[in-house]
């Protein structure tokens, strides 16, 4: 079948995007539609004295002012963490409580202080700035390794010396023993930059109070609606789960960032109860930067020991995880099992330790943004293996091939077991397609033109398809991460999946229905795919950690499994032969063997007419399943960049990027390369163009595209795209999950080619125009001194 | 932000210093000011209608001199709020020095910037501010001259 597993099916979703024809959050306008803004916080930390509302009231289409006390009083709950870390004495983690609106204390720049709700968002934005604060401002802290310094100003009472937890992972005592015995120990401290997220649609939710159901519908622009359903109503309050409707329409971008329930839906389903108007915010782009939860803003001191022949002997880092002046719903996991465990990347390593200080400081809350801790370890691990290399005069591509695993399963030293994998046959096909043998004559010809030219590589593993509930659940989170479907196979033969999956520039209307195309023989455009609506699909947990086709599609195989069975069973008995000679096959169900056949539509009627079905048969054709993952999946790859660096202005161009992935079996090559192009993207935005910066004083000074650069077309260059499949043994399609690979892979690829270009291993991200060229000088300052 | 200049003004220190204590005189040359009371010696209350890049602002704002050694050297402080679009605050440090028939003033300051004013303009705010002290003491070196 044409449009099953494996071909390259168009995206059956984006006639309606290019279009302009998206339904997105902001797109509903609703009966008794109001407007809310915020009024937030002015500086990094303030104690609020006093809040004046009386001139916005007084303008004229302004209909209400409210504040968090008074949400403290309707007994709106405090926003939680899904994830509790033990510190390494035993200690539970310590947090600050975070109020859906400030009661006392504004903690960083942005936190939400009242709601205003008026007739329009003009005069909704025009009356927040008429609401007077008075405040006292005390000091704060803002960078991260200034947190845990004596006498830092405390961001939460109740957490002493900023300190939320002190995590380890690993054996400290025997990778001391390696070290101290190690031939040859490489030593780096490296900053991975804090970044916003930037989803092209900024978040929004239009809140809807129906006072005669005593019902709200809330839409909102989420990766997971249930879990925002859940949450709400256990813990926040708002209303009971069967009270409360959460849609999540068409999404544009979440990368993580629209995984928590912010402070803004709360308040305007609240607001909506107190008002009696259906309450609609939708965030400006400064806001977000203000208010999305940010990624990475990791400090990393890594110590790597090498035998005479180039083995590791042992990994040893030490982190600072900025996790912001509140601990986000998954804040706490992103530094610690989703970066600690993949310490050992796809090396032999016998021995790792990590230890992880997570701190507070007065910024926006951190949490996971895509990649979510595997790229903090991927770029410590792969920069470490490439300066080693430099520094002991080795081939970095061959100290990697020393040091691969070989033989899967694979247990690290690290919880981690990995199932499956080819990593030299990943390399090798890296570096033919990506013509390193002939790197130096380019290098060459570059230098002739007075130009630097680098190559750099990143080898890299990561876990994702988040993930088996039980495994989860001893680490400390509060839900599960199983996934469920049901298969609806309407009368006339068409096909519903209803996902708990949401697809947010995923592509789930095309992957899924060729899954279903694949096993029923049925076109993709039979089949059609209901999410994003607590009120049409059944619990799920949504999308993130690149598990919507390792456990979202192994769902759909399970649930597609039953109704197969099914049908063979109809088929069998209507065609009056054994179930066990049925078989499925270009959209007919027959006989093998034999021309007696059905076609697919003909069970489908046979199902829902029920005139004569096996004796006890239930009537129609509808199955569900939930699906608990085995294990994470663990997609990997070999990047390789190269780059060409101008000496006079710093100016970095990347003049080719190879990655060859392995991600397990594909369903659509179109939709894994734009996942690949994508993350690629992003990670170079990180290695080289974005960074949030706060000032000392807490300010934000990068609030607009003005000053915090995304990349574009052309800061990126046509990537060269293959893959090497070693299928996943764990899940019943073999697919390993591909939506944050080139993320997690890439920066560390860029800075490795700049540096090997500039001769400095001394540079940081983002590695501005600026940062090469002071590197740069660097080296000619040292060589002159020398 | 730091920031520093140093202006020839065409007037005795005397005549200068009497001129940067008239309430008058400084809400004619500080540019966009719509108010300035002065509410003793050493404070005064203004009102600033200013642009920094995108954020367009009123400005309410009070200053306090400090530190005064007439007519030779003083400190003012202060700070200014325009609401969403921000707050400023800080300081500088103002001397006079008789050259001949005129006067060299040397200032220095240190600025803090909040809100859109940080988020939005924090690249513009040290060019805006240096434009608006030479327009301010080229409209007070005239008024000082007249």
């Amino acid at each position: 079948m044409s449009d099953g597993i494996g071909a390259r099916v168009e995206r059956k979703e984006d006639k309606r995007f290019i279009t302009g024809k998206g339904k997105y959050t902001d797109d509903f306008r609703v009966d008794n539609q109001a407007y809310a803004a915020f009024v937030r916080c002015p500086v990094a930390n303030a104690k609020i004295n006093g809040i004046d509302a009386s001139a916005a009231l007084a303008m004229e289409g302004v209909i209400a002012v409210h504040t968090g006390p008074e949400m403290k009083e309707d007994g709106i709950g405090d926003l939680i963490t899904g994830w509790s870390i033990t510190s390494k004495d035993g200690s539970p983690m310590q947090c600050g409580v975070w109020s859906p609106m400030v009661t006392t204390y504004g903690r960083y720049v942005g936190d939400a202080i009242a709601i205003v709700v008026a007739e329009t968002q003009a005069i909704a934005r025009a009356a927040a700035e008429l609401v007077e604060l008075s405040y006292d401002e005390l000091p704060a802290t803002v960078q991260v390794e200034a947190a845990l310094a004596d006498g830092a100003a405390q961001v939460h009472e109740n957490v002493p010396g900023n300190m939320i937890y002190d995590w380890e992972i690993g054996d400290e005592a025997a990778v001391n023993d390696a070290l101290a015995g190690a031939h040859h120990v490489t030593e780096m401290r490296m900053v991975n930059n804090r970044l916003s997220p930037n989803p092209m649609e900024p978040r929004s939710a239009v809140a809807i109070f129906d006072e005669a159901e005593d019902h709200y519908t809330l839409y909102t622009t989420s990766q997971n609606p249930h879990v925002a359903r859940l949450v709400l109503s256990a813990f926040y309050n708002v209303a009971p789960e069967h009270k409360l409707r959460v849609i999540a329409p068409d999404v544009g971008g979440g990368f993580g960032s629209k995984i928590y329930i912010y402070p803004e839906e709360i308040t305007c389903l609240w607001a909506s109860m107190k008002t009696g108007r259906s309450v609609k915010w939708t965030s400006d782009r400064t806001e977000a930067f203000l208010t999305d939860a940010h990624g990475r803003d990791h400090v990393t001191k890594a110590t790597m020991g090498f035998d005479a022949n180039g083995r590791i002997v042992g990994f040893k880092t030490d982190t600072l995880a900025n996790l912001g002046a509140y601990v986000s719903l998954f804040a706490t996991v992103t530094p610690t099992y989703l970066h600690g465990t993949l310490l050992s990347g796809c090396y032999d390593m016998p021995a790792i330790y990590g230890n992880v200080k997570a701190v507070h400081t007065n910024t926006v809350p951190v949490d996971a943004y895509r990649g979510a801790g595997r790229p903090e370890a991927t770029y410590t691990i792969e920069r470490m293996i490439e300066t080693a290399a430099r520094e002991m005069g080795m081939d970095p591509a061959e100290l990697r091939r020393k040091n691969f695993i070989n033989e899967f399963p694979y247990q690290t030293q690290v919880i981690l077991q990995y199932d499956s994998g080819d990593y030299h046959k990943t390399l090798d096909m890296a570096e033919e397609i990506a013509d390193v043998a002939g790197f130096a004559a380019r290098r060459a010809e570059a230098a002739a033109r007075g130009k630097l030219r680098g190559l750099g590589y990143s080898t890299f593993v990561e876990a994702c398809g988040i993930a088996p509930s039980a495994a989860v659940g001893s680490l400390g989170a509060a839900v599960g991460l199983w996934e469920s479907a049901e298969v609806r196979v309407n009368p006339v033969g068409s096909v519903e999946i209803l996902t708990g999956c949401h697809s947010h520039g995923q592509g789930h209307e095309t992957t899924f229905a060729q899954v279903v195309s694949d096993r029923l023989g049925i076109p993709v455009d039979n089949v059609s795919i209901v999410h994003g609506d607590t009120d049409k699909v059944q619990f799920g947990m949504g999308t993130y950690g690149s598990r919507s086709g390792p456990v979202g599609m192994s769902a759909i195989v399970k649930a597609l499994d039953k109704v197969e069975a099914k049908a063979k069973k109809i088929a069998a008995h209507t065609l009056e032969a054994s179930e066990d000679d049925i078989v499925i096959e270009n959209g007919e169900v027959k006989v093998a063997g034999t021309d007696k056949s059905m076609a697919w539509h003909e069970i489908g009627l046979a199902a829902y007419i029920a005139h004569n079905l096996p004796e006890g048969m239930e009537p129609g054709l509808k199955e569900a399943a939930f699906y608990d993952p085995l294990n994470f999946s663990f997609p990997a790859g070999a990047l390789i960049c190269e780059v060409e660096v101008d000496p006079d202005t710093g100016v970095t161009d990347i003049v080719k990027f190879t990655a060859v992935d392995d991600f397990g079996n594909i369903i659509n090559p179109n939709i894994v390369e734009g996942q690949v192009h994508g993350g690629v993207t992003q990670g170079i935005g990180q290695a080289m163009l974005e960074q949030v910066v706060y000032d000392d004083s807490g300010q934000m000074i990068t609030g607009s595209y003005m000053d915090y650069c995304m990349p574009r077309a052309d800061d990126v260059p046509s990537y060269a795209l293959d893959h090497n499949a070693t299928p996943s043994p764990l899940n019943p399609l073999g697919i390993k999950g591909c939506g944050e690979a080139g993320a997690i892979g890439s920066p560390p690829a860029v800075i490795n080619a700049i540096t090997d270009a500039i001769g400095n291993n001394d540079l940081q991200m983002p590695a501005t125009p600026l940062a090469v060229w002071t590197a740069l000088q660097n080296v000619k300052t040292s060589m002159a001194a020398e | 932000m730091d920031l520093s200049g140093q202006y020839r003004i065409p007037a005795d220190v005397a005549t200068v210093w009497a001129a940067l204590n008239d309430a008058e005189v400084l809400s004619r040359c500080i540019p966009g000011c719509e108010e300035l009371e002065k509410e003793s010696d050493t404070e005064m209350a203004a009102k600033v209608a200013l642009k920094i890049g995108p954020v367009k602002a009123r400005f309410s704002g009070r200053v306090k001199l400090q530190d005064l050694n007439p007519p030779h050297s003083y400190s003012i402080v202060g700070e200014g709020k325009g609401g969403v679009a921000g707050f400023a605050k800080g300081g500088a440090d103002v001397r006079l020095t008789q050259d001949g028939d005129e006067t060299v003033l040397d200032y220095s300051a240190k600025a803090q910037v909040g809100g859109k004013l940080a988020q939005l303009g924090s690249r513009l705010v040290k060019s805006t501010s240096a434009k608006l002290a030479d327009q301010f003491f080229d409209n007070f070196s005239k008024a000082v001259a007249g």
